[in-house]
């Protein structure tokens, strides 16, 4: 019933489907939702979003401020600006950029400004990379910011619309920002079906009631906080994060109305009668496991997939909810916590999570796909099998790695 | 009695491995010119650190004989400052684009130049982001296209020789990697002259800038020792200076010195207050006179 009213919904917003890149898709969005301001500056592989953008303003098609600066650094200086004064805005950026951004991401959270940021995700320096791993977000778990990790160019599109209505969100007031796999996703090709525009304007309404720079009401931002009134600034931000994960479900229970598609802040595959989980993020190592998944239950094990979406807040109840009942389970992390007591930053985030409920799931710590080192099904299938084979708490592989 | 002079060739600084860069890059000039000017002046290939930090450009280190450190955006001049400070005696030469120096990384070349740092920074200019392939950047003249700025660039361009008098560089000239030889002169003078020199290329990006090509420049330029200009008085310089892109961004396009000055670098100063003795270097030195030593007890 609810799979045909979605279907229906669906048939009435979808303008059209197109042959997008995830990048492009993004680029879809950000004109969908009509953001005011764009502050960017140009690096692989984020660079396509903002020629795209730069296109739509060219062609008449988005009526938005673009402003070439001079660094990342600076770009999202002005994307705080910009958002204070009032203004939606967007930026965009990858791997060294983020990190240049480091210590403006935390004003923006500090300053409660719902900027919406796209990050496909690549591997750090140094040495060189351009290709992808998810390194450059996971230095960016703890400043504050809602993180959401997609897995399709479909779903890029519905979270940078989401995006903005949780962001601008009164209980939630943060920045947001919507990470995928750099290169894998950000320059392959997908099917996407895009919304009538006015559709998506109706979701996402310019009801933004902050404080905002203006000279009929002065207000100042982020001015001198004394030992006895910044904690509470602080714990007001903790409190707010963690309002995103209700305000996403509210949020995509109207997506779910309207669009007819919801992803949650977790997305489980085959996992209600698993023995063994693989929990993964984003575009490939979820595409891989799903396979691997697949192909042990041929095999007669009983393997399921989890993967985050919602990483920042963590969504530790649905995610300790789904590993509550499996025997083993393997988190496949692009990104390594170097000289953690576990080598997968997502891992030590689920078993936290477990810990804290009282439970002692067993559970390996599992490195791959980094700096683009081909994953393959085989390599996720063989995971499976270690776990069948009782590999449990305490294990770490580094997979795909050179001998 | 003969005397036995060691010339040395331009391809003794280069790696076997060929350049990965478009056909026709302006970059391969540069590559050239600077060989040739550390031939010319014959220095030793161990006494050369060659610091960049990301672009097209900054690749060249992988493709010289020498050390090299290839850093990240725009931070090329920090890194060089730091292996200049630690061991004087090294010819430290910094390589880059006009992106990584005159935007993400302007505010060093503001610094080491008013510190006066002894080092060569050699900026390949080609008015566009090549490596992300084709966007806006800094020097790009306003109203030119580009996959950034479709509807024509709106901001004015950055005059990086004018930036680099105010700043305190005491040897600021331009090259156009259309003339290697000319270039490589400019280059040995900048490495001769003790304190910061800063070389601006006019290097055309011959696949994502299609306004400002070779023979745009060949048509514009025209060189500044055959012009009577005289690069030690700061004002005559700081006109010239600013001649283009500031006064006339299709106008004529002074190459050559344009500025120099003797000034105390840096890194002099500080060796006067140590009396002369770099701490990093004396104990490379005394790790060396050490060495029979330590190797004896590795046998």
């Amino acid at each position: 019933m609810l799979a045909e009213l979605q279907r229906g919904a669906r048939e009435r917003v979808v303008s059209r489907r197109a042959g997008l890149t995830t990048n492009y898709a993004v680029a879809h969005a950000v004109k969908a939702v009509d953001v005011d301001v764009v502050a960017v500056y140009p690096i692989t592989p984020q660079t396509t979003i903002v020629e795209k953008i730069a296109e739509f303003i060219h062609g008449g098609e988005l009526r938005a401020e673009l402003i070439h600066v001079e660094s990342e650094h600076s770009a999202l200086s002005a994307a705080v600006g910009a958002a204070a004064a009032g203004a939606r805005t967007f930026t965009a950026t990858s791997s060294q950029g983020l990190e240049y951004m480091h210590e403006v991401l935390h004003i923006a959270s500090g300053l409660r400004l719902p900027i919406v940021m796209a990050v496909p995700t690549r591997a750090l320096s140094a040495p060189i990379s351009i290709h992808n791993d998810y390194s450059d977000i996971m230095n960016a778990r703890d400043t504050g910011w809602a993180i959401l990790i997609a897995s399709t160019a479909q779903e890029a599109y519905d979270t940078v619309i989401q995006a903005y209505r949780i962001a601008e969100h009164p209980d939630v007031q943060l920045p947001v920002m919507m990470a995928y796999d750099g290169y894998l996703m950000s320059h392959t090709l997908e099917p996407v079906e895009l919304y009538h525009e006015e559709h998506v304007r109706g979701f996402v309404p310019r009801r933004d009631r902050r404080n905002v720079l203006d000279v009929r009401s002065p207000i100042t931002l982020g001015a001198f906080a004394t030992p006895d009134n910044y904690y509470e600034f602080k714990y007001q931000q903790e409190v707010a994060l963690r309002n995103v994960e209700g305000v996403l479900r509210e949020v995509e229970a109207d997506f779910a109305a309207r669009f007819g598609a919801s992803y949650g802040p977790v997305e489980a595959y085959r996992l209600e009668d698993a023995d063994y989980a693989l929990v993964t993020y984003g575009g490939a190592a979820t595409g891989n496991a799903r396979m691997a998944v697949d192909m042990a239950r041929e095999r007669g094990i009983r393997a399921g997939l989890l993967r985050v979406r919602l990483y920042r807040p963590f969504p530790s109840a649905p995610i300790v909810a789904a590993l509550a009942g499996v025997k083993a389970f393997a988190v496949i992390d692009r990104a390594i916590a170097y000289g953690s007591p576990a080598p997968g930053p997502l891992y030590k985030d689920v078993a936290t999570a477990l810990y804290m409920e009282g439970l002692t799931v067993p559970g390996i710590s599992v490195v791959h796909g980094i700096g683009q080192r081909a994953m393959y099904v085989e390599d996720f299938y063989g995971v499976i099998r270690m776990l069948a084979e009782g590999a449990g708490t305490g294990k770490v592989l580094f997979l795909g790695l050179r001998e | 009695m003969t005397v036995k002079i060691e010339v040395r060739k331009p391809a003794e600084y280069a790696v076997a491995r060929p350049p990965i860069w478009c056909p026709g890059c302006g970059d391969y000039g540069i590559l050239d010119a600077l060989r040739r000017a550390l031939a010319e002046l014959g220095i030793p290939n161990e006494m050369v650190v060659v610091v960049s930090g990301i672009g097209c450009s900054s690749q060249l280190p992988h493709f010289m004989k020498t050390y090299g450190i290839h850093g990240i955006h725009g931070r090329a001049l920090p890194i060089a400052t730091g292996v200049k400070l630690a061991n004087p005696d090294l010819t430290v030469i910094v390589m880059g684009g006009d992106g990584d120096g005159y935007a993400i990384g302007t505010n060093h070349l503001v610094h080491a130049a008013r510190r006066n740092v002894d080092v060569t920074y050699i900026v390949s200019n080609n008015q566009v982001y090549g490596l992300t392939t084709g966007q806006m950047a800094p020097t790009t003249l306003k109203g030119v296209k580009t996959k950034s700025t479709p509807y024509g660039s709106v901001d004015d361009p950055v005059n990086p020789l004018a930036l680099a008098i105010a700043s305190g560089a005491t040897y600021v000239a331009r090259g156009f990697s259309g003339d290697p030889t000319h270039l490589a002169s400019l280059i040995k003078g900048g490495i001769e002259h003790r304190g910061f020199a800063l070389i601006d290329v006019l290097s055309p990006c011959v696949t994502f800038n299609r306004v400002n090509t070779y023979d745009w420049f060949k048509a514009r330029v025209y060189k500044l020792e055959e012009s009577g200009h005289d690069p030690s008085d700061l004002m005559q310089a700081m006109a010239k200076a600013l001649e283009w892109p500031t006064m006339d961004p299709y106008g004529r396009i002074p190459i050559g010195v344009i500025y120099r000055a003797e000034r105390p670098t840096y890194d002099g100063e500080m060796s006067r207050l140590l009396k002369g003795v770099s701490p990093a270097t004396s104990q490379i030195d005394n790790a060396l006179s050490e060495g029979p030593t330590i190797l004896k007890s590795f046998i």
